[in-house]
């Protein structure tokens, strides 16, 4: 069994109104430990309701979602600690920032797990080194960084609880591609180093294809599908039916193929890409 | 969740009642205020009902939503209807027990103050229900404009109103978002006692404070953006205009309040 599990699992917004909304249907997924795992959607897909579902901060209206093996909700006092577990970042977390210095709010979910003081030292210090904050960034208030340094301020508050899931959701809205990189960059290396599970939302697929090895695809409240990249991207057609699409490098490598050039690659980004265009290139030179 | 809060009761419909213009039915709620005040006796406040069910059925709001304006009031009915059964004592004793004594005097005060509660609310309920907060809004601008003359910001506080009520919505949403942020870095906000959960409010509280003077700025840019200087020579996208059938609503009330006048004169005398 994975880390993260769902059984039938339906939510319903505004239930008994008029504005009654089916947001999840019908769910069964299981996500393996170690994984990184892409969530792709359109807007109101159902991905961020889904996230919600996996630390309690929503009740299914029917279906079970265990963390861990356990299940959420059969236990009212365990909440908190699963809560620990899962780390959830939501979309534009710097808004969340309140303490009067970095260092604090970076603290203050290691705080409330009830660590010891040298462990909240080192879970900061640590996180900050992750995420590229300096050491004199520390103690300056949160309001005086940069954009992209609160971004990352705040999802080190999020790391730094050492969750055994970490939930990012839209963590590179509204920054610009150096940011971008340099977000999506970090959430690799954590990754690599902790081995820790990662759920990266996203409704860019030129993100979410360079970063994880496995998508899953949500649409109309439904799993759509849960696949390695290449499986997914093979439908293409599907894809982009549902308003989503293949990353534009996945597109043209296709075109080439079909235009008869042969290789056995799977192309998803750019970088390889170009490696692949130089052994290609490289190749015919040598045939010739 | 704080989501299903919802706040302004507009009711949309396409009544004769919801398209009555907003200053008039301003107008005909203070009026209406008025007769249920200058009644004395069960008999004027008949009226009021008369007055009070006719606008509703004209209105064509649920029933169901009338009651549910009325409900949280009950408290304050009950609290006191039970103090006036209790505390006069003139009259005839009906029921007399020790200390207790309920007079008939005591028992009509009762079914009067509670029946003029429940139309008061009823009252300016409908009028909630019938008209949207912003109409009500631009009515109340247009009724304190004369007071320009002697330097009252009407404009002002109207667009002040009009921009707390849209934000309210806006705000409640991010509370929300800002409440699940906290709580999945594990704020505690349901456990401990007063002083505790004051605490647990900060983590909340600053960046809803935070947001709010964003989203203030932004929407003073955005507004500056497009010209907008206060209230001298601006014009409107809806004007307000009167029709025969808000003469003809406002004749009505004030016959119903004559009415009211009347039947007090003829049962004093």
């Amino acid at each position: 069994m994975g880390i993260i599990r769902t059984e039938n699992l339906t939510y319903v917004y505004g239930e008994g109104t008029p504005f009654r909304k089916v947001a999840l249907d019908n769910i069964n997924l299981d996500i393996d430990e170690g994984e990184i795992v892409g969530i792709i959607g359109r807007t109101g897909s159902g991905k961020s309701t889904l996230i919600q579902h996996f630390n309690g901060l929503l009740k299914p209206a029917s279906g079970s979602v265990f963390i861990d093996g356990e299940e959420l909700f059969k236990d009212k006092s365990r909440l908190k600690d699963i809560r620990f577990k899962v780390g959830l970042v939501f979309q534009y977390p710097e808004y969340q920032l309140f303490e009067e210095t970095v260092y604090k709010d970076i603290a203050f979910g290691p705080r409330n797990m009830g660590l010891s003081e040298e462990e909240i030292d080192r879970r900061v210090r640590e996180t900050a080194r992750l995420v590229g904050l300096e050491e004199s960034h520390m103690e300056k208030s949160p309001f005086e960084l940069s954009g992209g340094q609160k971004r990352r301020a705040a999802i080190a508050g999020v790391m730094a609880m050492e969750p055994k899931v970490l939930i990012l959701d839209e963590p590179t809205a509204g920054l610009d591609p150096r940011g971008r990189d340099m977000i999506l960059g970090l959430i690799k290396e954590y990754h690599a180093e902790k081995g820790t599970t990662v759920l990266l939302v996203s409704h860019s697929m030129e993100d979410v294809a360079r970063t994880v090895s496995k998508i899953l695809v949500m649409n109309n409240s439904k799993v759509f599908m849960y696949s390695d990249r290449s499986s997914v991207f093979a439908k293409s057609a599907e894809l982009t039916e549902m308003g989503l699409t293949v990353p534009q490098v996945t597109r043209v490598f296709d075109r080439l193929r079909a235009a008869g050039i042969e290789f056995d690659d799977e192309v998803f980004s750019v970088e390889y890409a170009r490696n692949l265009v130089l052994r290609l290139l490289s190749e015919r030179g040598r045939k010739e | 969740m704080i989501k299903d809060i919802t706040i302004g009761q507009f009711f949309p419909g396409k009544s004769i009642v919801h398209r009555l213009d907003p200053r008039i039915k301003l107008l005909i709620t203070v009026l209406y205020i008025v007769m249920l005040f200058v009644a004395d006796g069960l008999a004027g406040l008949g009226v009021g009902v008369v007055f009070m069910l006719l606008a509703f059925l004209l209105s064509k709001i649920p029933f169901k939503l009338m009651l549910k304006s009325i409900k949280p009031l009950v408290p304050i009915i009950l609290f006191t209807g039970i103090l006036n059964l209790f505390f006069i004592s003139s009259g005839t004793p009906v029921v007399e027990w020790h200390f207790i004594k309920i007079t008939d005097q005591g028992i009509k005060t009762m079914i009067f103050m509670a029946l003029r509660i429940i139309l008061l609310i009823c009252g300016t309920s409908l009028l909630t229900y019938t008209t949207s907060p912003i109409t009500l809004t631009d009515a109340i601008e247009r009724i304190l404009s004369p007071l320009k003359i002697i330097k009252f910001p009407a404009h002002e506080i109207a667009m002040m109103m009009t921009i707390a009520l849209r934000f309210i919505p806006t705000l409640i949403e991010e509370t929300d978002k800002i409440m699940s942020a906290q709580k999945a870095r594990g704020a505690d906000m349901e456990s401990g006692n007063v002083f505790h959960r004051a605490k647990a409010l900060i983590p909340i509280l600053i960046p809803l404070f935070v947001s709010a003077f964003r989203r203030a700025e932004e929407l003073a840019l955005a507004m500056e953006c497009r010209c907008y200087h206060g209230g001298e020579g601006r014009t409107r996208l809806k004007q307000l205009k009167t029709a025969p059938r808000d003469y003809i609503a406002v004749a009505a009330t004030v016959l119903f309040l004559a009415a009211v006048i009347a039947l007090n004169r003829l049962l004093a005398s």
